[in-house]
């Protein structure tokens, strides 16, 4: 089908979302404002105004009624999902990067990058079932022993024991949630050798995917750190997301922003390829996009996915009924 | 010894220790009492005054035998002589006097400052007449040992056992029929045999750093040249690749074979000093087989070339030319106003003197005979025609000759087996503003070598690029403007006439700017690299049409077999991104690709030619159908044996997934309450999670306007 094309930021694309239900899709761009859209007809349903720099990242609860936000503004935001209201601001000293909520909605975890003499941080926050209640108290802080290097994504691990941290030091880290002990390392020799730009869990937590500007995209287990598979491919990759349906991964990227402008858009490689996530090959790829890919989603039920670029367009796509019947 | 023993040493020996200063104590040299020195510098000193050795040193023999009174005397007339040659270090004349008869026993030993010094005392001194009886035998000092060793009957040397060398052309035996290419990335270079079949490559050899520029293949694919500090090594061997020679050349930069690979010749080229100046150039020519060097040529850079823009700083390479055919008799440089023609029997000039041809600008030989093709422009403006002349080698005569006017430029074609040459032509329009192209063709192998003139069917179309059939009587032209040229074929033959040239087609707009025939011609691929984004066409000129389209981005080189079977295209390191080499079949399948960061170059390894005469050739391809049976037999089986392997590995990787994901899914649902509590007790799991569509009904009063309506009668 004709990919659906949603040009509601001025800026670059910086992160996809969708709600539990699938109906639902968030997108964060460079422009202050996300986004709010209908995930089947791509309608734009609403904005969340409020920061005041890109925002980078953001993840909404299970019942769709919070969402949070993290942006270069130094500030992560609580909203109201359905009226838009901000609800609650925390504030850090340097951009916050990540953000994501834990089973239940209780906790959050954000990250913050290094900034002047602050080292980049995970933060976790107790989230209030009252916004009355909201403290901007931190439950517990980590800090990378890679303290000037950039930590690009934090999330959950299963039953919120763990947190998964991957960055520019090209290291996955678990740590353990309630002690904030380093759990494990992944390992040099078979990890990624240049910086993690993006990180995706499955839906029962038991595996993740990284992306990594090394041009490859790695599948790890959760709990082991064990590295289970590995896709390459010809350009860095900023996005990564996991087909929730059938065993697909999907890797997005792109040649460097600064070098885009200089080469024709066909040697970017602007496309989201498929990956059978089994057997490590190519499936196909869908192109449209004239800037590198920042972010990738699957819509939880596997039946569609979206990407947003460089470019400033989010492109919505349901999947043909022919994609469900891919031999390989 | 610690610091605590010395405090207390000190103290018994009554020492103030801040009184003394260390710097002041001075050891007896050589004594270090047992504490060695943590001075490197120390170290180092000996370590050069080692390095100096003997080889400033000469023996001088033969000189008279005096007593002492005279001993002052003779010292001097040495000193004389020698120090006309260089400079004898400070006490550097050592006359040994016999302690028993107080006489000198003739001979001294004299030092220079350098080796070099030495070598050149030593050989304009040896023989040297002092007189009648006393002519010197000057030796070097280090010679001295083997000198002393010489015995005093000569031996018949020992023939030595024949060792049979290693069968250097295994490759072509390989059985099946595969040939190999060399490519270069990053600091890796390795030698694969191309498994079209398999479709991928088999490594044969991979070594880093194994050359310091580039490699290329000898012409008959015997050897693999490596460039190196040093010098150049060739490379080969029966199943590897081993040292087989190396050729002494510092910092060389470019080499090139003789097409029948016997010798090798070497390049090296120094910036001078004053920008002024031309650099300096040092070409020598190597025997491949023993590592001899046959020759060496030094210079400024304009003893070697024309003027016109050179290749790497300085000549334009290769500044030798070899002449045609496999006995490798003849080369040829190209100078100003002259050509110098060498033969390999002396290394020298023909007749010991080079041909006067005035203003030349291009020699090209013929691939097969010694016969040189060569162009003169036109002189005095226009008052003395442009000209293109047949020499043949080494007779000097001028075999055909055609002057040429208001010719703007010429470049000259050979084709491959030297029975045509194609010289294009531009020619300045009646305005003299622009020019427009012709072709002039010479038939070789006919009597009086007719030449026969070809204009294209637009006049003013501009010539892209031009392109014999390799061993073939056709060639292909892109003519036309860009972006959309046009391609003709034509024929050196007619259907019923065989002394006229053709025209067998013409292509109109294509994305082409460049031709590459295949190597046993009958195919060619119309390419389209650089500005055209890497457009292939696999084109078959004996049926003239098109057997494939393809596009390999942004691809840089293209390069056929030996054998005319594979194409392999490339895009190396000129571009970042997509850096690698694909393998396309002659009819333009793809076969394979590989991806390599930083790719700097691919080479097929070239295969002598066959001894299959063309009779046979032909009798073979007629029959084709009954020699390939048993090729198309294994290509099945091949394919059959990958499928298996292929579903065999599907297989295991699934099971072994199938394996982590139980796993997972027990955890999962041990872990399933644990996840109820921390979700307040909410049961359901999004994956267990069967949706119940609750119809929910909503009313909402959305506006509400008041509107008068009129009634109207």
């Amino acid at each position: 089908m004709r990919p659906i094309l949603m040009k509601g930021h001025e800026r670059p694309l910086t992160f996809l979302r969708y709600n539990r239900d699938g109906d639902l899709l968030f997108s964060c761009a460079k422009d202050h404002t996300p986004t709010l859209w209908y995930a089947d007809n791509g309608e734009r349903l609403g904005t969340y105004r409020g920061h005041n720099g890109a925002v980078w990242c953001c993840d909404v609860s299970r019942d769709s009624s919070r969402l949070i936000t993290g942006s270069a503004d130094q500030t992560a935001k609580l909203w109201d999902v359905q009226s838009g209201q901000e609800l609650f601001t925390f504030k850090f000293g340097s951009p916050t990067r990540s953000v994501d909520f834990s089973v239940g909605d209780h906790l959050a975890v954000i990250t913050t990058d290094p900034f002047m003499e602050r080292t980049s941080a995970i933060h976790v926050k107790r989230i209030a079932e009252d916004p009355q209640d909201q403290v901007a108290d931190s439950v517990l802080v980590l800090q990378s022993p890679e303290g000037r290097k950039r930590i690009n994504r934090a999330v959950w691990g299963p039953l919120n024991q763990t947190i998964v941290s991957g960055g520019e030091d090209a290291v996955i880290r678990i740590w353990d949630s309630e002690t904030g002990k380093l759990l494990k390392e992944s390992d040099g020799e078979v990890g990624h050798k240049k910086p993690i730009t993006s990180l995706a869990k499955a839906a029962d937590d038991s595996h993740f995917i990284t992306g990594s500007l090394d041009k490859t995209a790695k599948l790890w287990d959760m709990r082991t750190l064990t590295l289970l598979k590995t896709y390459s491919t010809v350009v860095p990759v900023n996005a990564v997301t996991m087909s929730p349906l059938l065993n697909h991964v999907v890797l997005g990227g792109g040649q460097d922003a600064s070098a885009v402008t200089t080469t024709d858009h066909r040697a970017g490689k602007f496309e989201a390829k498929f990956y059978d996530k089994i057997l490590q090959e190519e499936i196909g790829g869908v192109k449209g996009h004239f800037g590198p890919i920042n972010a990738l989603a699957f819509n939880p039920d596997g039946r569609s996915f979206s990407s947003g670029g460089e470019d400033g367009y989010v492109r919505l796509h349901h999947l043909d009924p022919d994609y469900f019947n891919i031999k390989i | 010894m610690e610091v605590l023993d010395i405090d207390a040493r000190a103290a018994k020996l009554g020492i103030d220790w801040s009184q003394v200063n260390l710097d002041s104590i001075q050891l007896p040299p050589g004594q270090d009492f047992g504490i060695e020195s943590d001075d490197e510098a120390v170290y180092h000193d000996d370590q050069s005054e080692f390095d100096t050795g003997f080889g400033n040193i000469i023996v001088v023999d033969h000189l008279p035998v005096v007593p002492m009174e005279k001993f002052e005397k003779l010292e001097g007339v040495v000193k004389k002589i020698y120090n006309q040659i260089g400079v004898i270090k400070e006490n550097g004349l050592w006359m040994p006097v016999d302690p028993d008869t107080k006489m000198t026993l003739g001979y001294c030993f004299i030092e220079f400052n350098s080796p070099q010094e030495a070598q050149n005392a030593k050989e304009k001194s040896h023989g040297y007449k002092l007189d009648k009886s006393h002519i010197f035998a000057v030796n070097m000092f280090d010679d001295f040992d083997r000198l002393m060793n010489v015995k005093e009957e000569w031996e018949p040397p020992q023939a030595r056992p024949y060792v049979p060398g290693e069968n250097l052309q295994k490759w072509l035996t390989d059985e099946k029929a595969r040939d190999q290419l060399v490519i270069r990335s990053g600091p890796d270079t390795e030698v694969f045999w191309n498994d079209a079949r398999q479709k991928n490559p088999e490594p044969v050899h991979k070594r880093p750093y194994w050359t310091e520029s580039y490699v290329q293949w000898s012409p008959l694919g015997t050897y693999l040249v490596t460039l190196h500090k040093q010098g150049a090594a060739v490379w080969g061997g029966a199943d590897t690749f081993t040292r087989l020679m190396r050729y002494q050349h510092s910092m060389v930069k470019l080499v090139d074979f003789s097409p029948g690979e016997k010798y090798l010749v070497t390049y090296h080229s120094q910036e001078p000093s004053n920008p002024r100046d031309a650099s300096k150039v040092e070409i020598k020519v190597f025997d491949v087989r023993t590592g001899r060097m046959m020759r060496d040529f030094k210079g400024s850079a304009d003893e070697f070339s024309i003027g016109g823009p050179g290749g790497v700083a300085g000549a334009s390479w290769p500044v030798f030319r070899w002449a045609g055919g496999k006995d490798d008799k003849y080369f040829a440089k190209l100078s100003k106003n002259t050509i110098s023609v060498y033969e390999t029997e002396t290394f020298s000039l023909i007749d010991k003197k080079s041909m006067k041809v005035d203003n030349v600008v291009d020699i090209c030989w013929s691939p097969t005979d010694s016969i040189l093709s060569l162009f003169v422009p036109e002189q005095g403006g226009g008052n003395q025609p442009a000209k293109v002349a047949l020499v043949s080698i080494p007779s000097k005569v001028e075999l055909r000759q055609k002057n040429l006017f208001s010719v703007s430029d010429c470049k000259m074609y050979w084709q491959s087996s030297g029975e045509y040459l194609a010289v294009k032509v531009d020619r300045y329009t009646k305005t003299k503003k622009s020019t427009y192209s012709g072709f002039e063709l010479f038939r070789i192998k006919e009597r009086d070598i007719p030449i026969e003139v070809l204009e294209l069917d637009n006049k003013n179309d501009k010539i892209i690029a031009f392109a014999w059939e390799p061993k073939g009587h056709r060639f292909a032209v892109i003519h036309g403007d860009q972006p959309r040229p046009d391609v003709s074929f034509y024929s050196m033959k007619t259907a019923q006439n065989t002394g006229r040239v053709s025209k067998l087609g013409t292509l109109k707009a294509k994305q082409a700017n460049a031709l590459f025939w295949s190597p046993t011609g009958k195919y060619i691929i119309l390419a389209g690299l650089k500005g055209f984004n890497g457009q292939l066409e696999f084109f078959n000129v004996d049926e003239l049409e098109t057997m494939a389209t393809a596009e390999h981005f942004m691809a840089t080189d293209i390069e056929w077999d030996p054998t005319g079977r594979y194409v392999a295209t490339a895009v190396t390191s000129v571009h970042e991104m997509e850096n690698g080499f694909t393998i396309w079949s002659f009819n333009g399948n793809l076969l394979y690709r590989i991806l390599k960061d930083h790719f700097f170059q691919l080479a097929w390894r070239p295969r002598p030619p066959s001894f299959l005469t063309a009779e046979k050739e032909e009798e073979i391809a007629k029959n084709l159908k009954k020699y390939s049976k048993k090729y198309e037999a294994e290509d099945q089986d091949v394919s059959l044996l990958l499928s298996e392997q292929d579903r065999e590995k599907r297989k295991a990787l699934n099971e072994e997934w199938e394996k982590w994901v139980m796993q997972w899914k027990s955890l999962h649902e041990e872990e399933k309450l644990a996840r109820q509590s921390l979700r307040d007790g909410e049961v359901s799991d999004v994956e267990e999670d069967e949706y119940e569509a609750k119809e929910v009904e909503f009313e909402d009063v959305i506006d509400v306007t008041e509107e008068i309506v009129q009634e109207s009668m």
